[in-house]
């Protein structure tokens, strides 16, 4: 009972964890930071702008991605032009129509395994059903319909998130002033539920990005130039990974380093825009 | 003359019988509160006078509330049309994530104002009306989470003003409240209710007897009494209404 406050005690266990959690931080930013590094610096150095700008083309001996850049971000705009409505419009329903317990469970479930299947199965399931039975052939429209299925979970889920997270008082206030249902949901959920939604586009994005087993065999790799902005959805198209993995393949580690910077810039754009949306919705952050 | 006639209510969540056969008056621009402890009906009752309990499932409800001689629970009901006559404040401040404008001109929009000069108008004279104009008039585009929370409940009311509502339902509005807040609300409702027919939980007696003009008092689902407020206060013909109004229990 006298002991002074002045006496420090030393926690052996405590400093160690103190120690362990600190180093386990700067283990997973320190690869992160090694990682980019390494890839800028191998990539940087072959980095010209005219890679950037050009097609590869043996008649005018010229080498470029070009074309895989504006499949990348086409691939991109229409996965998520097929799937958002899809997954946004379910989670809508799942959280705010439907009332039997059981059945929203079970959608909940098949989501979550959904969203564990390798993509390669994905790219299986496209290529003989989108490209096969649907005879889309090896092309865009395949390789995004593919690519929504694989992101439908991600959106619907972090949506799902998002309007959960909604507190229950906006909701009273909404329907206790006459408001539909849907008038609710238009004008306060979802702006509130934003930034959540779009975290999961966010994510969708990235997997889109990052995919190649998915692609392969649904998108193919072909790198031309679109002829037209509709008519694009018909013919086949490489992504920057696609060609990233067939430079890899091909032993041509300039190019394929010089691709990774490239993809880590539109991936680092990607969330800034995002970014920047989620706020221009936040009234708060206006003051 | 009764604004609203609650006949012989009944209701249940799932096999809990929350409301046992109430029947009351409420007067047309008169205070009318409903007291009693906790978990005794007054809130589930309120609820009731424009349907809110639509959302929470396994609600079942026997009886009629009559407003203006109509029933509300009535099949052809339009829930929108109900709302709008009979509007509603609740217990938490409960601003949208918007401007204090767009709080304010949400309820209009729903019924189909889109004019701007239209709804100026309607804001002003709404936060006017809820005695918060004045303390926002210069920041009506900043976001309405920036208030105190008085001034949240206030614009809250003015919301409900907004709509031109005839009822105003009020659950426990200044609960969470300080007390100079809690004044000005006060004082505000003495003021409404020249122009509106107000209805408040409350669980402050006190603020029943400063404010109401008729009490109910509310135990485990039951209308115990209901009467002139004075009435209830000074001579309270039941036993259990003494009890409560003495502090003996609650």
């Amino acid at each position: 009972m006298n002991n002074s406050i002045y006496e420090k005690k030393s926690r052996v266990i405590d400093n160690v964890v103190h120690v362990l959690i600190q180093l386990s931080t700067f283990i997973s930013v320190s690869l992160l930071v090694v990682i980019i590094g390494y890839i800028c610096y191998r990539g940087i150095p072959h980095f010209s702008f005219d890679y950037l700008i050009q097609t590869t083309s043996i008649l005018k001996n010229t080498v470029g991605i070009l074309p895989n850049i504006i499949n990348t971000i086409y691939i991109i705009v229409v996965t998520l032009v097929i799937a958002c409505p899809i997954g946004i419009g379910g989670a809508i329903y799942l959280n705010e129509y439907a009332t039997n317990k059981k059945f929203v469970n079970i959608i909940s479930f098949t989501t979550e395994v959904l969203a564990g299947i390798p993509s390669i199965i994905y790219g299986l399931f496209g290529m003989l059903f989108f490209g096969g039975v649907l005879k889309l052939e090896y092309s865009i429209l395949t390789g995004s319909l593919t690519l929504a299925i694989m992101i439908l979970p991600i959106i619907s889920r972090n949506a799902q998130v998002a309007l959960q997270a909604v507190p229950k008082s906006y909701r009273e206030a909404a329907l206790g002033m006459g408001s539909t249902k849907w008038y609710m949901i238009r004008s306060v959920l979802l702006p509130s539920a934003i930034p959540g939604i779009l975290t999961g586009v966010i994510l969708a994005m990235g997997r889109i990005v990052a995919e190649s087993a998915a692609l392969l065999f649904t998108a193919g790799s072909l790198s031309v130039l679109p002829k037209s902005l509709f008519g694009h959805l018909f013919s086949s198209g490489g992504t920057l990974t696609i060609q990233l993995y067939l430079e890899m393949a091909k032993a041509h580690y300039e190019q394929a380093f010089v691709i990774a910077f490239i993809l880590i810039l539109i991936i680092l754009l990607l969330n800034f825009i995002a970014k920047w949306i989620s706020n221009q919705f936040d009234v708060n952050k206006r003051g | 003359m009764a604004k609203i006639q609650a006949r012989n209510l009944n209701l249940y969540y799932g096999e809990k019988h929350a409301l046992k056969d109430v029947s009351l008056d409420i007067m047309e621009n008169k205070i009318t509160a409903f007291i009693g402890p906790s978990g005794c009906g007054k809130s589930t009752f309120l609820k009731t006078l424009n349907r809110m309990n639509d959302y929470v499932n396994n609600v079942k409800i026997e009886g009629e509330i009559l407003l203006d001689d109509e029933n509300i629970y009535d099949s052809r009901v339009d829930t929108t049309i109900l709302r709008k006559k009979v509007g509603m404040v609740f217990q938490q401040p409960n601003p949208f994530p918007m401007s204090i404008y767009d709080n304010v001109a949400y309820g209009p929009r729903i019924h189909g104002i889109k004019n701007k000069k239209e709804l100026d108008v309607i804001v002003e004279k709404s936060l006017k009306a809820a005695a918060l104009y004045d303390e926002v008039a210069d920041r009506l585009h900043s976001s309405a989470l920036g208030l105190s929370g008085g001034q949240q409940q206030r614009l809250c009311i003015a919301r409900c003003l907004a709509v031109e509502p005839e009822v105003i339902l009020l659950d426990e509005p200044t609960s969470a409240l300080d007390p100079i807040s809690t004044l000005k609300i006060e004082e505000l409702l003495m003021e409404l209710k020249n122009k509106y027919t107000i209805a408040i939980v409350t669980h402050n007696m006190q603020q029943a007897s400063r404010i109401a003009d008729y009490t109910a008092f509310f135990l485990v689902g039951e209308m115990v009494e209901y009467g002139k407020t004075k009435d209830i206060f000074s001579l309270p013909q039941d036993k259990r209404t003494e009890d409560y109004i003495t502090g003996r229990f609650g």
